[in-house]
């Protein structure tokens, strides 16, 4: 366990831990930019190789979001974890920080829904935004649902049903 | 590519198309000018894609031209989604695997292997000297493919059609390899998670050390095809270009980031299989244009045939699948022959490997198009409870969006062609 100042003078913990291979550290959202942007200019981590969504399904803070940093000066890799409620899943945009941040931002509000606040261009990045489920959430079905996306349709006459 | 009418509203997915055509800053810009305009001095929004055959799949992007330059490019993706993400997570973890041949579905066997690593990774599992052996020979003749293709088309881009024969003659041989190697073509599936399939056959043998004979010679006609010609070197030049500190800032990966000046390879950075017994170049270059990143990968199949070279030299003698009937299917014999083999060979397909409860795992290879890692979070039972895959072509996509900004509307294909996106793979 370890503490990161905050700009106010407050702690927050930080958890460390190593799973099956690297090095993760499980920062509150409240100090997750200050932390990221500190990564960043103080200790090289400036390449940003990806974001990750997950779903714990459980309540409150349901949404986990794994920033996988690499420091290219000395070669590391670092985790870098944070939680998401369920009610209001919002966190601060990191692509502020790194421009790439975006896309893998994008892609974790369409598969979760989890907002990113500051964000240049938050639209969802595969499925349309038409969709109004979260499909990698874990109550959405494995076979979809029917009637929610828009099929086209067989004939190029036929006008598409809206 | 059509010009988008000001007057048409979108008759499909119309919330999609509207908000889509919104992220460009200045979205009622379709097409103005007045009659005594020049047209080359006006602006306008061209839509470019899904279906196009020079977006290499189905890749479509919303261009905002002013004249010929593009001031701005919007990419949408999801075409070929096919949510394979949530198709792993109601899968056991050998199961899933043939589902990764059809991402990159023109280097599948660097896909199965980086699946497969991960999961040997999260569960610990011990994999022979032979099976890795076996693992890069096929993973460095399928970045050569994958490379040959990109070559392919990137010359028919650059106008010369035959070019493109040529390298799917060279192609040809190398699927000709893996069905003799894994009894596939295309989709291979040929590693499994402790080892592979089934041993390198002498055919196969054959095979691969006449390509390894035959290939470089072709590689240098190649070369000085394209080289110094005037047409192709004129054409890619300047083109494209991205910086060293905007690749990274990008996320570029693989040999879009090798071509902006930085050596970034996960054979070097976190060797995996037998890498660091390997002797090979990085090859970089600074320039960061389309020229710089053609060079990068004709050199790359340059260092995959001497790691090919390498790996037939010293494949060792062994077994080809880790011999714990916890962890890799039992091999044929067992299973035919005896009554625990069977019932192991039934738990295997039935549960699978189950890595401990709660663990997690980031591994990444270095695939032809850069690198493609593997996230896996455990939960104790045979199938994954998240599983995400890092696509490179994801991120060398973005790194498209921001650097067709100021390029010529002429050169979007070439530039398209010289990033290399496999829409199967970024659209997951």
């Amino acid at each position: 366990m370890a503490f990161v100042e905050h700009e106010h003078g407050v702690s927050h913990p930080i958890t460390v831990y190593r799973s099956a291979s690297d090095l993760t550290l499980v920062v509150p959202r409240e100090t997750l930019l200050d932390t990221l942007t500190k990564l960043k200019e103080e200790h090289h981590f400036v390449y940003l190789v990806d974001i990750v969504g997950a779903d714990r399904f459980v309540e409150g803070d349901r949404f986990e979001v794994i920033y996988n940093l690499i420091d290219l000066k000395s070669a590391r890799r670092l985790v870098v974890k944070t939680l998401a409620d369920e009610d209001s899943p919002v966190l601060p945009s990191a692509s502020s920080i790194w421009t790439n941040a975006s896309w893998h931002e994008r892609e974790i509000f369409d598969m979760y829904g989890v907002h990113f606040t500051d964000h240049p261009d938050l639209r969802r990045v595969y499925l349309p935004e038409d969709f109004e489920y979260y499909p990698l959430r874990k109550e959405f079905p494995l076979l979809g649902i029917p009637g929610s996306i828009d099929l086209p349709t067989s004939t190029p006459d036929q006008e598409a049903s809206s | 590519m059509e010009v988008e009418q000001k007057t048409s509203s979108p008759t499909f997915f119309k919330k999609h198309q509207e908000s889509f055509y919104k992220s460009l800053e200045d979205k009622h810009t379709t097409l103005e000018f007045e009659d005594n305009q020049d047209p080359l001095n006006s602006r306008m929004v061209l839509n470019m894609g899904p279906s196009h055959p020079a977006t290499h799949g189905v890749l479509r992007l919303l261009l905002q031209l002013n004249g010929e330059t593009i001031e701005k490019a919007k990419l949408d993706l999801g075409y070929l989604h096919r949510g394979v993400e949530k198709i792993a997570e109601n899968k056991t973890y050998q199961e899933f695997m043939p589902y990764t041949d059809r991402m990159d579905y023109l280097s599948p066997y660097s896909n199965n292997v980086a699946l497969c690593l991960a999961v040997e990774k999260i569960a610990g599992v011990d994999v022979p000297d032979r099976a890795q052996y076996i693992r890069m020979i096929g993973a460095e003749l399928a970045r050569i493919s994958a490379h040959l293709l990109w070559l392919g088309t990137m010359v028919m881009d650059s106008g010369a059609v035959s070019f493109f024969i040529w390298t799917f003659r060279e192609r040809e041989k190398i699927y000709d390899i893996m069905d003799q190697l894994a009894g596939h073509r295309f989709t291979v599936s040929h590693a499994r998670i402790g080892g592979v399939a089934n041993d390198i056959t002498d055919d196969a043998m054959a095979l691969i050390k006449e390509f390894v004979q035959t290939f470089p010679k072709e590689l240098k006609g190649f070369h000085s095809m394209l080289d110094r010609n005037r047409i192709f070197v004129d054409r890619n030049v300047d083109v494209g270009v991205v910086p060293t500190d905007k690749a990274i800032d990008l996320g570029a990966t693989g040999p879009i980031l090798r071509g902006s000046g930085f050596a970034y390879d996960i054979r070097r950075f976190e060797p995996y299989l037998k890498y660091d017994e390997m002797e090979f170049e990085i090859p970089t270059r600074l320039e960061g244009d389309n020229l710089a990143r053609y060079y990068v990968r004709m050199e790359e199949m340059h260092e995959s045939i001497r790691i090919l070279r390498q790996c037939l030299d010293r494949l060792p003698k062994g077994p080809i699948r880790a011999n714990d009937a916890k962890q890799a299917y039992p091999s044929k014999d067992e299973v035919y022959y005896s009554m625990e083999g069977m019932i192991h060979d039934f738990m295997m397909t039935d549960t699978g490997i189950c890595p401990p409860e709660g663990s997690e795992v980031y591994h990444a290879v270095e695939a032809p198009k850069g690198e493609l890692g593997y996230f896996i979070q455990s939960d104790g039972t045979g199938h994954p409870w998240r599983l995400k895959v890092n696509a490179p072509s994801f991120r060398n996509l973005q790194v498209l969006e921001h650097s067709l900004e100021g390029a010529s509307i002429s050169d979007t294909v070439l530039i398209i062609g010289s990033i290399d996106p496999v829409m199967g793979e970024a659209d997951k």
